[in-house]
């Protein structure tokens, strides 16, 4: 990626990460943290009065479109939605078209990712064509550098399957990234089964569907003594066996998906698809145990699950309409109207998550001198109304379209770059020579007018 | 009041007033011209994703004899399936300026759907296993003609709970207005939380049957059997049918219900439907004049403040409408 802008210098904002909660300033030149008293008066300063200065977000599960499903969205597009949201590393879902299941489209996915303006990791799948029948070449994999692996979907079904994964792959320092939920059990499931799929007259997925293979992953890890990570976990049991096993010492990771943090089985009542989501929105007990969760850290991360559709894709019957919410400008205010303390809360959707994905030692990835500098400013207190239409990503599928949300990333900074600022992406045409850039970001950035004048 | 989606959305009164106001639609069903033009210039078209002929019959029967104009839009399976844009019918619908659309679909929610894309009335005849709140109307209406209010009542539904709109519509409506229902089913057929409705639930049918003031059979399909739902159909119809046993034990002033059509020798054995308290034809009936009552509800010059118009209207057929009170 290209230099850069001059030095910048953040100020008066509330620094938080791995290190603790300060006020102070934050200096950068060269694309990383500098002490602020070093700089001189030219460089750029963002008032960050009012506001948390933090290490850029880091999302461990969106569905970038590219490739194959450009209609709903591009890595341009991705990548301005990302940073409109804070992140400044998002991990790329592989199942793509074609899949992500050789070292030759991983190859393809990190040069199509020129094009965003976050940094985007590459997640491969485990199993050739994510079909969930035998193992993708996992060794090449993990030579051309990816560390997580996904089926994506509800996870591998089959357990010798997995068992055999999570074998094979322990040399390789990869892990096993899978969502918990047994596809017999959940069959025909359109929502959580509760009141409120009793209600709707819509078939219903017990919570015991999730939490069945969360208790048979974690015996698979108990017996391989394999790395992995349970996806979008979603039910109070889910919360309640991971923390167990934990103690028990079974180590694994999970994330929880920032719409989990707020809506519930109850938000369906107007048949509404943009709230169709795999797992399903739950019970309110369930929304207060998964905030419970990431308040504790018995869950590692908050993620966004985004997942871009066209309209047709969702303007159909809730039976017929495909699962998904973008999420990538709407998490963090999501998540911080949770009530879920800034601190806890950036721990899980910045440093470490980034520990989990291999970018670094929380501490040495902090706000001080020499570190990386992804940086990201939040008000947490300004309010926007969340808008597909005036969204950055190209996916007109958002849960929480209509609905009022608090909590504003005012800028954010990838690589010592300025690529938001005043909450709008920043004019990058005049700031970077890069052809890529110009031609496929800038192209959308004007498209999308959110350019800054 | 635009749309008829759902019983939830009435209230008690609303409810009420509804039922009574359908006796005068149902004296102008009686007439020799049975014709009134409370709707006239109006369009009312059915929409029907799912196969009914009964039901989308007795809509447009309501709708012409007030003399609204209908039309059917045929609807071809094979779109449905591959989940066609529901968007790109309604837009279809709203450019040929229709007053009311009545759907039928195999989906629950689709015609809380449709409200978003279309200016039109819409009313529910029947979505998924959701509603189908005429159903629950002129249930209601069938059973004030057997025994007045329902009030104290004791109502016992027998069947498929889980996969019934009829079921749905019906609890609601019954128990607002007063009446107490037993729900009488295998336990995997019915919805997960009935702990949360306002009804007994039972698997004991001689049991429910002793104090039931009246008795709600639902259809039962044989396709339950391959979900593993229940064993078999001769085992049902022993445990949970209306054998000509049970129907022999019921008081004659007992009403015996059927949303029709009816799985003769499943859920009522074959001879029963001929007995004097089988409703069924009542039910059929009373469907057209609560219908009608629903599209003047609905389409009539606007909600319940009208009614006294209504009947104005209706009970002198050689009258005159009065434009004023009918225009929309």
């Amino acid at each position: 990626m290209s230099e850069t802008n001059g030095p910048l210098v953040i100020r008066g904002g509330t620094v938080i990460d791995a290190h603790g909660t300060r006020k102070g300033d934050v200096g950068i030149a060269n694309g990383v943290i500098v002490d602020a008293g070093e700089l001189d008066a030219s460089a750029t300063e963002i008032d960050a009065t009012g506001c948390i200065v933090s290490t850029g977000l880091v999302d461990m599960h969106a569905h970038l479109g590219e490739p194959g499903d450009e209609a709903a969205e591009t890595m341009a597009s991705a990548g301005q939605a990302a940073v409109l949201g804070g992140f400044t590393t998002v991990l790329a879902m592989p199942n793509t078209l074609p899949p992500v299941d050789t070292a030759a489209v991983v190859e393809h996915v990190r040069a199509l990712s020129k094009a965003a303006l976050c940094t985007v990791e590459v997640a491969g799948t485990v199993t050739v064509g994510a079909e969930g029948d035998r193992l993708a070449p996992l060794g090449e994999l993990a030579a051309a550098g990816v560390r997580f692996v996904t089926d994506c979907g509800t996870g591998i079904q089959d357990p010798l399957l997995l068992r055999r994964a999570l074998e094979y792959s322990k040399p390789l320092g990869l892990t096993i990234a899978q969502a918990a939920n047994c596809e017999r059990l959940a069959a025909g499931a359109q929502m959580h089964e509760g009141e409120w799929s009793s209600k709707l007259g819509l078939a219903g997925a017990p919570a015991e569907a999730e939490e069945i293979n969360v208790l048979r992953d974690l015996s698979l890890v108990r017996l391989t003594g394999g790395r992995l990570h349970f996806q979008t976990l979603s039910t109070a049991g889910s919360f309640a066996i991971v923390g167990a096993a934990a103690h028990s010492g079974v180590a694994v990771s999970a994330e929880v998906a920032s719409h989990h943090l707020q809506l519930c089985d109850a938000d369906l009542a107007g048949y509404d698809t943009t709230r169709k989501l795999t797992p399903p929105l739950r019970a309110a007990s369930d929304v207060a145990a998964a905030v419970r969760a990431v308040a504790g850290g018995q869950i590692d991360a908050v993620v966004t699950d985004h997942t871009p559709h066209t309209t047709d894709r969702k303007e159909r019957t809730f039976d017929h309409a495909e699962p998904g919410s973008v999420g990538l400008e709407t998490a963090l205010a999501v998540a911080l109207s949770s009530g879920i303390e800034p601190a806890d809360l950036l721990r899980a959707m910045s440093w470490r998550p980034a520990e989990l994905l291999g970018l670094g030692d929380p501490l040495t990835r902090g706000l001080q001198p020499g570190a990386v500098a992804d940086v990201v400013v939040i008000d947490p207190t300004e309010p926007f109304v969340a808008a597909a239409a005036a969204m950055a990503t190209r996916g007109t599928n958002s849960a929480f379209e209509g609905l009022e949300l608090t909590g504003r990333v005012r800028a954010t900074v990838v690589h010592g770059r300025i690529v938001v600022r005043d909450a709008m992406l920043f004019d990058t045409a005049t700031r970077f020579d890069t052809e890529t850039l110009f031609d496929t970001a800038t192209h959308s950035l004007t498209a999308s007018g959110k350019v800054m004048a | 009041m635009k749309h008829l989606l759902s019983i939830d959305e009435l209230s008690a009164d609303e409810l009420r007033e509804l039922l009574r106001m359908t006796p005068s639609f149902a004296e102008v069903a009686s007439r020799r011209i049975a014709k009134v033009p409370a709707l006239r210039g109006l369009t009312v078209a059915t929409l029907f994703y799912e196969d009914s002929t009964r039901t989308r019959l007795s809509f447009e029967v309501a709708a012409k004899r007030l003399s609204a104009d209908t039309l059917n839009v045929a609807v071809k399976s094979s779109s449905v399936n591959k989940g066609e844009s529901l968007r790109d019918t309604a837009e279809t619908i709203e450019a040929m300026g229709i007053d009311a659309v009545v759907m039928r679909h195999a989906s629950s929610g689709a015609p809380w759907q449709l409200t978003k894309w279309v200016g039109a009335s819409v009313i529910n005849a029947g979505d998924g296993w959701h509603q189908h709140p005429t159903q629950a109307l002129l249930d209601c209406f069938t059973l004030q003609q057997q025994f007045g209010d329902l009030d104290s009542r004791h109502i016992v539904m027998v069947g498929d709970i889980k996969h019934s709109r009829v079921a749905r519509s019906d609890v609601e409506a019954f128990t607002k207005l007063g009446a107490t229902v037993t729900l009488v089913a295998p336990p995997t057929l019915l919805p997960p939380a009935t702990n949360t409705w306002p009804v007994t639930i039972s698997h004991d049918l001689d049991a429910a049957l002793i104090d039931a003031d009246a008795v709600y059979l639902l259809r039962m399909q044989r396709e339950r059997q391959r979900e593993a739902l229940v064993p078999d159909m001769r085992e049902y119809t022993a445990l949970y049918g209306l054998t000509a046993q049970r129907a022999s034990r019921l008081s004659t002033s007992v009403p015996i219900m059927h949303p029709g059509p009816m799985n003769r020798g499943v859920e009522i054995a074959a001879d029963v439907p001929d007995l004097d308290q089988v409703v069924v034809v009542d039910q059929v009936r009373n469907g057209v004049a609560i219908r009608m009552a629903v599209l003047f509800m609905l389409l009539g010059s606007g909600g319940s403040a009208a009614l006294p118009v209504l009947e104005a209207v209706v009970d002198d057929p050689d009258q005159q409408v009065d434009e004023s009170a009918v225009a929309v």
